[in-house]
């Protein structure tokens, strides 16, 4: 569904990312690690399309971006909330879905606000909402079209469990119907309920594999041993 | 469609920021009051042609502080209607017939003293005075206002269409609404039409708080001023928006008023630069104001229909595509579709 192949960034001199392949398969919840400044967020702008790459290529569902008629197959969630701070949740979510939505608007709008816990705040401005409900109409805004692929920069940072425990709970869901979800996380919680990580340092996949495999493959009970091999490993 | 939807948000934000839609209206009622209680004549060399005028008549008022000129009756009304000249003497059977052009600034008792005195005469009632344009009580204010109203819709919306173009990167919605299906033309096209339509609003108010209430001179059609006052602020949305792109805040934003937006003024008309070197006068040609305040000038002094003005309604569709295009362009640094 989503394939990358020998992605090579660079912003100014400074290397970015560097031979990036990634794979990713329909129906897959993929993972993407790796600490701050490893270059995830370029990575996701660049499947989306809105950064070209130095070198190599990007095909969503076996074409190449950038293509118009791709844009509506992914939802995307930035690292930044883009919001309209004056306006309502509402007013923010149904600007994002006229784009995408016509019949079934009213009913998307509701179900995304419900499953992120905003709909009884889906008429208040979005200057008086705080940082993790911002965070959810941003996610409820990548999802409302009910894309085939959702690009998610770190959906879940700064909301808590039980918001986050209801997200999951949709994303399987998602993921049973067909949906390949990309998300980038700090969260080693998280990285376990994914079918599969790449983990990124210094623009390069330094691991790639199943969380499972990772523990066995390092001999760690957890993620976060995993994660602290690679980046203590730095020399 | 997706014009349509940037569109409506771009007011929905409009009419939820009152205080920026009050800018919008009342600061350039206010000035414009100001400027209603303070501007008075002033004076310049005035042009006369004689029409049929005996040689010593002729020789005595070039003598005088006018620039005089001998032309034909047809000439001579054709420059007077195109208010190149700013009055005509000519002889009705017999009698001095003295024809002020009346839309300019310029001081017509000045004309009217001189002439006759060059002429010999004592009485006022021998010369008999016609305006071809505007009347006797048309004074500085009335002369600049049309400038002004083109000014300041031009300023504001600049600044405020900059600005929120300019908010609209730094807050990433620009990045986030470019990852949806639309093309860059319907956003910029949106945008368009949504400041279009608000600034057809603040024209009206504008336009109406100025004619009525202050009293500003006015002949013509107030849909031929309103079709202008458009085209002004369309164009200065496109100008304000593609110099956005170069601004890091809200501040480079401002910084650019005294660049772009103070010197238009100069050039504008709203001081005369027909004394200038021709240099000077191809600056003014480069700016959009300059159309915008010569067709608002003759419509509301003149009564010129959009016939008449269409080299500046040319010129500022022309300024108006090209930045619109430009800031199609400009948007591919975001999106390379
Ligand atoms: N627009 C830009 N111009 C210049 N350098 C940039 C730009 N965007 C990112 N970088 C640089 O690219 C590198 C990778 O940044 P990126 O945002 O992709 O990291 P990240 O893995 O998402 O980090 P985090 O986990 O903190 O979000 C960083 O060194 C950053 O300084
Ligand atoms: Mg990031």
């Amino acid at each position: 569904m989503i394939e990358l192949n020998g992605i090579t960034h660079k912003f100014g001199k400074e290397k970015v990312l560097e031979g990036v392949d990634i794979f990713i398969d329909r129906g897959e919840i993929f993972g993407l690690l790796g600490p701050s400044g490893s270059g995830k967020t370029t990575l996701v702008r660049i499947m989306t399309g809105l950064l070209i790459p130095r070198e190599g290529e990007v095909k969503l569902r076996n074409q190449r971006m950038p293509k118009r008629s791709l844009m509506k197959r992914f939802g995307y969630m930035a690292q930044e909330n883009a919001l309209y701070y004056e306006l309502t949740a509402w007013e923010n979510l149904d600007f994002f879905s006229s784009f995408y939505l016509r019949k079934q608007k009213k009913e998307r709008m509701k179900y995304v606000l419900r499953i992120t816990g905003l709909l009884e705040y889906r008429n208040r401005s979005v200057g008086s909402f705080s940082g993790g409900m911002r965070r959810r109409l941003s996610l409820a805004i990548a999802m409302v079209h009910d894309p085939e692929i959702l690009i998610l920069d770190e959906p879940t940072t700064g909301l808590d469990p039980v918001v986050r425990r209801s997200i999951w709970k949709e994303f399987h869901r998602l993921k049973e119907q067909g949906t390949t979800i990309l998300i980038t996380t700090h969260s080693m919680e998280e990285a376990d309920k994914c079918d599969r990580l790449a983990m990124l340092r210094a623009g390069k996949v330094i691991a790639a594999g199943s969380p499972d495999a990772w523990k066995r493959e390092y001999h760690t009970q957890t993620l976060e041993d995993v994660f602290l091999h690679f980046g203590g490993e730095e020399a | 469609m997706n014009i349509l939807i940037v569109a409506k948000r771009i007011l929905r934000q409009f009419f939820r920021d009152k205080r920026s839609v009050a800018l919008m209206v009342v600061a350039p009622g206010l000035i414009l009051s100001l400027l209603w209680l303070v501007l008075d004549n002033d004076s310049r060399t005035a042009e006369v042609a004689v029409v049929e005028a005996p040689e010593q008549i002729y020789e005595q008022l070039a003598s005088g502080k006018m620039e005089v000129s001998i032309l034909d009756e047809k000439t001579a009304q054709k420059q007077l209607n195109d208010a190149d000249i700013d009055a005509l003497l000519k002889w009705d059977e017999n009698r001095p017939l003295l024809i002020l052009e009346g839309s300019d600034p310029t001081d017509h008792q000045m004309i009217r003293t001189s002439i006759q005195e060059a002429m010999g005469l004592d009485r006022k009632e021998a010369v008999s005075i016609q305006y071809w344009h505007g009347s006797e009580d048309m004074n500085f204010f009335d002369y600049t206002g049309p400038v002004l109203i083109g000014f300041f819709i031009f300023f504001f919306v600049f600044l405020v269409g900059g600005v929120s173009f300019l908010r609209e990167r730094t807050q990433g919605t620009l990045e986030r609404v470019l990852a949806t299906p639309i093309q860059r033309y319907e956003l910029v096209g949106g945008y368009l039409l949504g400041f279009g339509l608000f600034t057809l609003l603040q024209s009206v108010l504008i336009v109406l708080y100025s004619v009525y209430v202050l009293d500003m001179y006015m002949v013509g059609e107030m849909w031929r001023v309103l079709f202008i006052t458009m085209l002004l602020a369309l164009t200065a949305l496109s100008v304000g928006t593609l110099l956005s792109t170069y601004a890091k805040n809200e501040f480079q934003m401002i910084q650019f008023i005294p660049l772009v937006i103070v010197p238009q003024l100069f050039f504008s008309g709203l001081f005369p630069i027909e004394g200038l070197s021709s240099w000077v006068q191809v600056l003014g040609k480069l700016m959009p104001l300059t159309y915008g305040a010569e067709a608002l000038r003759g419509i509301m002094l003149r009564n010129e229909n959009l016939g008449d003005l269409q080299w500046q309604v040319f010129m500022l569709l022309m300024f108006f595509a090209i930045f619109t295009l430009l800031n199609v362009k400009a948007l591919r640094r975001h999106r390379n579709l």
